[in-house]
């Protein structure tokens, strides 16, 4: 689950973002709305505990956000949070194995072999273990994205624009493929969209929530 | 997979940067490795044919030519002194030892010395095949000269007048070998030694008109110079002292001159080292710039891994492991690359007859190239790393 009570973040001598409350139940779905710089960025590094609240509350996955040191954020983050970039990242030095393998090795796992081809099973890119990204197409990077995101069973995936740049056919598939994900794991799902398609796709999900962000100054 | 197995694959994922880098690295440490080398085993060869010797006395004349050339044969003598004369010596109360050496002819290059069998005994050397010489015109012959002109026991040759080749052959007068000698590793391996008589005979045979004209030449016998070992330390100050002042031959003392040639040499060593550190600071810069290049490229790739949860450290730990990668191929090319290029050198001076040099050897010296590895490496590295350490993965957030 997530919860915010007057959750406020003030950048170093910038202005203030206030964010309204809001509560998502374990295995809903949040929309973080808003237009670019009114701060959907900031709520998704708040929420995994990359930057610290500077008033209010914010917990996640039973976490109070506020309470959480660096090194232990760290930790906290690796195994909590599955992440999925607007720009997919992998990295092009290492075959799809290789990108899933890292991202074991940056939450400081052992890697696990069967763990890896069960998440690529899952997205049905098992197949592509030994290519290098330069090989995928599209759709079948952004699978192999979401299986790093969730390799570690998170209980939170943050999306960050997974729309952006995609026809409205590949932009539906996506979004299927991160619901049917998300619910697969039981995981609590946060999209971070300007995109109108987003809402509208998920316009009948239960437990849906969404946060219209804004700049607001007290 | 460890950070090491990831550093390799990130280091690789660059190939020409890489093997550029590895290239300028490996450049400068096979330099080092050259010198160090070269350096180490010119000691040794030195320090083998100098074991025991004291004293060189020999004609007047500059005295590192009489050291170079009755020690090292490397160079042509100052001419002779009177075998009476250096007679006189062995009943010196400071003397212990002397051997007498007679040069004047050369086969195939290889300098034909009249001596004793103390020569031989001086450097411990062992016969592999056949016998000491038991008469004059007989003739044992170090390793490398077998191995060279392909002589065998029992195989006559004619020397030829002068040391470089290409002189008079003294035809009447052929040599027999009686004798091959095992490796020494010595000055040994490239002489062809026999009885001083052979030498005076040679000669003789050949100057002499009649019967009385040899009878002169006998009185009037003379070698080359005397190796000498002092019976005690103290004579190194006064023995050479008289030689130069009550006699008409010059006293040389190796170590004096072997510093003196070796500082002089030392000059064209030390330019050749900073050359190699210049090699070695590019190599540094370079290896800094593509590294910079590698965080600044991957900046998105290094704050990624931070949103998954690695800590800074261990990010920036790759980026110094990618170094280390580099710093470990370099020393073993460069070592490797060293290893081949004096060995080149000592068959080139091999076939020249000089100083012997040229084998594999691992001197503690050699220490020195993975730590400068290592430093070269880490210094170029500790920039990117520490750019490494503080990527921001709120950045990667707002790169849209």
């Amino acid at each position: 689950m997530i919860s915010t009570r007057q959750l406020v973040y003030r950048y170093a001598g910038g202005p203030e973002l206030h964010f309204e409350d809001v509560d998502v139940a374990q295995g809903g779905v949040l929309l973080l709305r808003g237009a670019s710089g009114w701060g959907k960025s900031t709520w998704l590094a708040l929420a995994a505990g990359l930057l610290r609240p500077a008033e209010g509350e914010l917990t996640v996955a039973g976490q109070a956000m506020q309470a959480l040191g660096k090194v232990a954020g760290d930790a906290w983050r690796a195994t909590t949070v599955g992440f999925l970039p607007q720009k997919l990242h992998l990295s092009s030095a290492l075959t799809v194995h290789g990108n899933l393998a890292m991202a074991q090795w940056a939450a400081g796992v052992q890697t696990d072999e069967g763990r890896i081809s069960e998440a690529l099973a899952a997205l049905d890119v098992q197949a592509l273990a030994r290519r290098k990204p330069a090989q995928l197409s599209g759709g079948q990077a952004q699978r192999v994205a979401l299986a790093r995101a969730v390799l570690l069973k998170p209980r939170v995936i943050l999306a960050d624009e997974p729309t952006a740049s995609l026809d409205d056919e590949a932009a539906s598939a996506s979004l299927d493929l991160l619901r049917a994900t998300a619910q697969r794991q039981g995981a609590t799902l946060v999209i971070a969209t300007h995109d109108a398609r987003v809402a509208e796709f998920f316009k009948d999900e239960k437990g849906l929530k969404a946060l219209q962000l804004g700049r607001r100054r007290p | 997979m460890k950070t090491i197995a990831f550093a390799w694959r990130y280091l690789w994922s660059r190939p020409l940067a890489a093997a550029l880098n590895l290239l300028l690295l490996t450049l400068g440490l096979a330099s080092i490795t050259f010198l160090l080398l070269v350096g180490h085993q010119i000691n040794q060869a030195f320090d083998r044919d100098l074991a025991g010797i004291d004293v060189v006395v020999g004609a007047k004349g500059s005295p590192m030519q009489l050291i170079l050339s009755g020690v090292f044969h490397l160079d042509v003598p100052t001419g002779n002194v009177p075998l009476a004369a250096v007679k006189e010596l062995e009943k010196h109360p400071q003397v212990a030892k002397i051997i007498p050496i007679s040069l004047g002819d050369s086969f195939r290059g290889f300098r034909i010395v009249g001596t004793t069998p103390d020569y031989i005994s001086h450097y411990e050397a062992q016969l592999a095949q056949g016998s000491l010489w038991a008469k004059p015109m007989q003739a044992v012959i170090g390793a490398q000269v077998a191995q060279q002109t392909g002589l065998k026991v029992g195989d006559s040759f004619t020397g030829t007048h002068g040391l470089g080749g290409g002189g008079e052959e003294h035809k009447l007068s052929p040599y027999v070998v009686s004798g091959v000698l095992a490796p020494s590793h010595t000055v040994l391996d490239r002489l062809v030694l026999t009885a001083t008589e052979s030498v005076w005979q040679v000669h003789e045979t050949d100057t002499a008109l009649d019967d009385d004209d040899r009878k002169v030449l006998e009185e009037d016998r003379e070698i080359t110079l005397a190796l000498i070992q002092y019976k005690t330390p103290l004579a190194a100050v006064t023995f050479p002292r008289y030689i130069n002042s009550s006699t008409e031959m010059q006293a040389a003392a190796p170590a004096l001159e072997i510093t003196r040639l070796l500082s002089m040499v030392g000059v064209g060593t030390e330019v050749l080292r900073a050359l190699a550190g210049v090699l070695l600071l590019t190599a540094g810069l370079s290896v800094f710039i593509a590294l910079w290049g590698a965080v600044r490229e991957r900046r998105a790739d290094l704050a990624l891994l931070r949103m998954l949860g690695a800590p800074p450290g261990k990010v920036a730990g790759l980026l110094l492991c990618e170094a280390l990668w580099l710093a470990l191929l370099a020393t073993v090319l460069g070592v490797l690359a060293g290893q081949g290029l004096t060995a080149l050198l000592g068959w080139a001076l091999q076939l020249e007859k000089s100083v012997l040099i040229g084998a594999i050897s691992w001197p503690v010296e050699l220490v020195s190239v993975p730590v400068l590895a290592l430093g070269v490496a880490l210094a170029s590295a500790l920039l990117p790393a520490w750019e490494a350490y503080r990527v921001s993965v709120f950045e990667l957030l707002q790169s849209r």
